[in-house]
């Protein structure tokens, strides 16, 4: 046909070409010829191209978790009706590859029954080179036989091969809610069988060393730890020289959080060039930041030259106290350290809680000249009333304490409308269990939460490592969108995630290339 | 009267005999079944001779031939020309002709009237084909086959051609031919006309395996039904006579 277009193209006459009917050679019905010269009911009759095909299957299923078991060893969870299931039946299908797969769905059966039905339309070259396509049914039977990790988990629900003990000795759990939403990016944790949630920390169970060991590798790279193992005998057989132990991973977290301000003893001052040594953690990583709020000059710790003094905070993020910004003056101008901004200046300030009783005002260096103007609120340690009893403080003789060291700028009273209202956007969570015996202070751990929650708003650092999904339930207030101005930081609607369902949409399109592979 | 039958469990019985008006040629096979079919229905009508050709059993492949005369090709030996010329009536003449496309019976169909020929048959083959067979001679293809002596079949009665021709080639091969054509299959579905047949004025030998469809169509297009050996011999021998008075 394509030399008759080129040929007609050259301006060449052409005959008209009209396909003739030739009678079929069987039945003898009109029909256009074929490469059989036979008609297609007649060529069915004639052929099975089913012929040799599975039309009965036996599959094994694990009733606890809906697994399939892929011979010779891995199990396929998947749901019934589900893409992947018909992917898994279709693949156990022997011989398929002699036919041309050309559509497969299933059909209904009562899910008790224990039976699935695919039907699979197949094509197939017969009697020289006619196509011939034909539809038939395939029907699974299942067979209930429970996976080696579900039985396992039958025999004994609590066991675990490795547990991974992670501790923080500090008063507040803000460090974990920032780990836990890491290990959720990461999906670090997902080997774990048991998660659990202890007194300063979380205890992590897994089913093999391994993922233990993983695990406090995982950890090691996102925080300041120092960890060890140990090992306990459960049981042994000498001959066979087989000893079953559990591990225990005992990771401790440095105390120093973010916004902490930190004494540095002599010796860690000396080592950094004669840093501080009063200074502000500004970011915890696997090193820990530190920031001279008087001088900006900064510099980092890594974990193992913090294990090596080990020295603690002087006073924690739950001592700040608000101030009032009365007077600012820039005194150099904005400098990045670090990563981040920060403009020296020197500043007038009064606790709130003085305000309007008397007329205590704090003259002071700070190193956050770059967000902070006359009327503005910011969150500080209070030098001048505190009464410290610092070891490392008493090291320093002639050290000039400044009266105020202002850490954060203080979003509280933007916040007052917002407060009680949803969030647009909302952070997924291990399952944890937790004691009884720490449960009693639910409270102080919701109202942590909120804390940390307030805390990603303002820092889009923070976030860069966390994955932050829309909040269906949220509906944007009239309210909200009508105030201008400055308001209180919220995260940008574009960083949101979709929430997603558990659908692999890999898998998907590994489905369609096997397919793609199976028609060639 | 059409008839199924089969050279030692081939079904391509054209490539083993060959059938004309005037004489029958059948290959030298292992059992005598194929030859005594032949024999017991034509015996009493025209001769049918068994033959090689170049030591092949493929005769109806290898020549071609008419009720005026035999082409067959250079392999041919002398002793088996000579067998063929004691063998045929008198009137038939049997040429053997020097063609390099030496398979004379896939390049050439010919009723006793026209004959359709390969497109690269040499020029002096098809004066030879005009002379000796007496026919006018047309370079053709079939469905766009050029082995136009494989994909069909004509008699002076009629014509089966290749089932993927078109109705306009159709109307062109038979107004050439000056009979009724049409498409076709034999041995249940094959496109090989000339090999899965053979056929003549008044009978009709096709494959064990042609279904009773084909052998209708057959039968309706070669106008076998009414035809009569004895009426046909009769007429040619009027004819005959008619030209030698």
């Amino acid at each position: 046909m394509a030399e008759e277009a080129m040929a007609e193209d050259a301006g060449m006459f052409m005959v008209h070409q009209t396909v003739g009917s030739v009678l079929c050679c069987k039945c003898g019905i009109p029909m256009a010829p074929n490469a059989a010269n036979m008609c297609v009911k007649c060529l069915r009759s004639e052929v099975d191209i089913t012929e040799g095909l599975q039309k009965h299957v036996t599959i094994v299923h694990c009733p606890e978790c809906e697994c399939y078991l892929q011979p010779p060893r891995t199990w396929i969870k998947a749901q019934l009706e589900s893409k992947e299931l018909l992917t898994f039946c279709v693949k156990r299908l022997k011989n398929l590859n002699k036919v041309r797969l050309v559509h497969a769905e299933f059909i209904w059966t009562e899910p008790h029954s224990k039976r699935i039905k695919v039907k699979l339309k197949v094509q197939k070259e017969v009697l020289n080179g006619a196509i011939l396509e034909q539809s038939y049914i395939v029907e699974y039977v299942q067979q209930e036989h429970m996976c080696e990790s579900c039985s396992r988990v039958q025999a004994n629900p609590d066991q675990w091969v490795a547990s991974v003990q992670l501790r923080q000795h500090v008063s507040h759990r803000r460090t974990f809610f920032y780990l836990e939403q890491l290990i959720l990016k990461h999906s670090a944790a997902a080997s774990a069988i048991k998660i659990k949630q202890m007194e300063q920390g979380i205890d992590f169970f897994f089913s093999n060393r391994s993922h233990g060991v993983k695990f406090v590798e995982f950890v090691g790279k996102v925080a300041p730890v120092r960890s060890r193992s140990d090992k306990q005998l459960v049981s042994h057989d000498s001959k066979s020289n087989n000893y079953n132990y559990k591990h225990t991973f005992s990771v401790e977290i440095s105390p120093i959080c973010r916004e902490d301000l930190i004494c540095l003893p002599p010796k860690v001052r000396s080592s950094l060039g004669n840093l501080g040594p009063l200074v502000i953690c500004t970011k915890v990583t696997n090193s820990i930041a530190l920031l001279d709020p008087l001088t900006l000059r900064h510099c980092f710790l890594d974990t193992d030259q913090y294990w090596r003094y080990s020295f603690k905070s002087l006073h924690t993020s739950r001592e700040l106290v608000e101030y009032i910004v009365l007077d600012m003056e820039i005194i150099s101008p904005e400098v990045n350290v670090g990563g981040s901004r920060y403009a020296l200046a020197d500043a007038q300030v009064a606790r709130v809680s003085d305000f309007g009783k008397n007329d205590t005002i704090f003259n002071i260096k700070t190193h956050l000249g770059h967000i902070l103007s006359p009327g503005d609120y910011a969150l500080g340690y209070d030098m001048y009333g505190a009464n410290s009893n610092d070891d490392e403080l008493e090291k320093y003789r002639s050290l000039v304490i400044p009266d105020a060291i202002l850490i954060k700028k203080s979003y509280e009273e933007k916040r007052q409308k917002k407060r009680g209202k949803p969030r647009p956007w909302k952070l997924k969570s291990l399952g944890m269990e937790i004691d009884d015996k720490n449960k009693t202070d639910q409270e102080k751990v919701e109202s942590e939460y909120e804390q940390f929650l307030k805390d990603l708003e303002e820092n889009p650092e923070m976030r860069f490592n966390m994955s932050l999904y829309k909040n269906e339930e949220y509906q944007p207030s009239e309210m909200a969108s009508m105030t201008d101005g400055e308001d209180a930081p919220s995260v940008p609607l574009e960083e949101l995630l979709d929430d997603l369902k558990l659908r692999d949409s890999d898998h998907d399109v590994e489905d369609e290339e096997d397919d793609s592979s199976m028609r060639e | 009267m059409a008839t199924r039958l089969q050279f030692e469990n081939s079904c391509e019985v054209g490539v083993f005999s060959k059938l004309t008006n005037a004489y029958c040629l059948v290959a030298i096979g292992g059992s005598e079944n194929f030859y005594s079919t032949f024999e017991g229905e034509l015996a009493d009508v025209i001769p049918v001779v068994k033959t090689s050709i170049g030591g092949t059993r493929i005769i109806g492949r290898l020549c071609a031939g008419n009720k005026n005369g035999l082409l067959v090709p250079h392999t041919t030996t002398d002793q088996e020309l000579q067998h063929l010329r004691n063998s045929l009536p008198d009137q038939v003449v049997v040429q053997r002709i020097e063609e390099r496309l030496s398979a004379l019976g896939n390049c050439i169909a010919c009723n006793d009237h026209v004959a359709l020929t390969h497109t690269d048959l040499d020029r002096e083959t098809e004066e030879m084909i005009a002379d000796v067979l007496g026919v006018e001679v047309f370079r053709q293809t079939i469905a766009g086959n050029i082995l136009v002596g494989s994909f069909c079949a004509f008699t002076n009665r009629g014509g089966l051609v290749h089932p993927h021709t078109s109705v306009e080639d159709l109307d062109e091969l038979s107004t050439l031919l000056q009979v009724p054509l049409v498409a076709g299959t034999v041995n249940r579905g094959s496109e090989v006309i000339g090999a899965g047949m053979i056929v003549n004025d008044w009978t009709a030998f096709c494959g064990l395996d042609t279904t009773a469809t084909e052998l209708s169509v057959i039968e309706s297009v070669f106008k076998l039904r009414e035809a009569q050996p004895s009426a046909i011999v009769d007429e040619m021998r009027k004819s005959l006579i008619d030209s030698y008075v």
